[in-house]
């Protein structure tokens, strides 16, 4: 089976959306500090594996050089990561567009949630780690936040 | 990710996400997104390509010029993964006088493992066993594929975690033994399809599988890409 038969099997899956989607004027993008959000379930060393079902997050100061993929799920691949981090985390690449000033600057806080999560209404992400998440991004004066899967 | 997406929006920050399937980002709407038709594992496209990784973050960043949402645009290049090509990778020749030959297989494997280490700096390889660990744990699971209960083996874990450090133990040891780096799943189809290990794991499943074991821990021991027809019965 590849990809393109799991994306189809995946894509019907039941998901949540609200019945308003918000919407944020964005600041201009060589002024906006950029945050990555991923859902891959990154992990710093010292932070527990995750299972299935978390919904929390872990923070990523913006030099952790000790990351680890750690998500629940066996369905993608691990290859690249292993090869460059960048292909999941791009934050040498937000470096380079900050020294461009293309982007204002990286924050220097991430965060990383689990994606392919069994309850698709998420509650606990929208009511709770959501919005604590969205608190450290606030603390870390955030502009813009990029959202990544794997 | 797309309902995050729109959490972090309500927040007050602008979003811009990522998609990699794409029913599930038309079903959760978030704010703005570009769908990369890339494998899954890699939404930036290639890994040690930093000017591809540029681009896609590049067109991602334009969905910011967009004047309301929400706005979902299709990225122009789609990569595809080669789950149906398993890797051309050499198994180093394997000292069977003491171990079973899938133990002994996953111990000739290890100093590859331990270059790619040294080449790259990361592994996935840690969730329940160190590396070190992997043959003792294949030893355990070839006591399924004989027949015993994966409930009285005395796993030090979650099997379907320790079947992920085993795949992850062999997809690692790949990138050393193969000439160019693995395209997306053709490690991980080598792993189920060329080794002992793999067909071990492969075998485990099935069996778990028909004797009624709790869906998510026979589901989870490898990837749905590597479910072959052989267990739909």
């Amino acid at each position: 089976m590849s990809d393109k038969q799991l994306r189809s099997k995946l894509g019907g899956l039941e998901g949540f959306a609200f019945d308003q989607i918000p919407w944020t004027a964005p600041k201009p993008l060589h002024e906006s500090r950029v945050a990555i959000v991923t859902t891959a379930g990154l992990r710093v060393e010292d932070d527990a594996d995750w299972n299935a079902g978390d919904q929390g997050f872990t923070e990523i100061p913006r030099d952790a050089d000790d990351l680890t993929l750690a998500h629940y799920s066996p369905n993608f691949d691990r290859v690249g990561w292993v090869l460059d981090k960048n292909v999941v985390f791009p934050i040498d690449r937000l470096h380079e567009l900050a020294e461009e000033g293309i982007i204002g600057s990286v924050a220097e806080t991430h965060i990383s949630f689990m994606g392919a999560q069994p309850d698709h209404t998420l509650e606990t992400i929208r009511l709770d780690s959501g919005p604590a998440a969205a608190k450290l991004l606030t603390d870390a004066e955030v502009d813009l936040v990029l959202l990544t899967p794997v | 990710m797309g309902t995050l997406a729109s959490v972090l929006e309500h927040a007050g920050f602008a979003t811009v996400a990522l998609s990699s399937i794409r029913g599930q980002i038309e079903t959760t709407s978030p704010p703005r997104a570009l769908h990369c038709e890339f494998p899954l594992g890699r939404p930036l496209g290639k890994p040690n390509d930093a000017d591809f990784q540029r681009e896609v973050l590049i067109a991602a960043f334009s969905l910011l010029e967009e004047p309301d949402g929400p706005v979902l645009v299709d990225y122009p290049i789609s990569i595809e993964d080669d789950a149906d090509a398993p890797l051309s990778c050499p198994i180093p020749p394997s000292d069977t006088s003491d171990r079973n030959p899938t133990a002994a297989e996953a111990l000739g494997l290890l100093p590859a493992w331990r270059r790619t280490q040294e080449t790259y700096g990361r592994s996935t390889v840690g969730k329940v066993v160190t590396a070190e660990q992997v043959p003792d744990m294949l030893d355990l699971f070839t006591r399924i594929t004989d027949g015993e209960s994966w409930e009285d083996i005395g796993f030090p874990g979650d099997p379907t975690k320790i079947a992920a450090d085993i795949k992850n133990f062999y997809e690692e040891a790949a990138i050393s033994l193969s000439n160019l780096p693995p395209s997306a799943r053709s490690a991980e189809s080598w792993f189920v399809t060329e080794t002992l290990g793999g067909q071990t794991i492969q075998t485990a499943r099935i069996k778990m599988k028909e004797a009624g074991v709790k869906f998510y821990f026979w589901y989870y021991l490898l990837p749905m890409t590597q479910h072959h027809e052989v267990d739909t019965k």
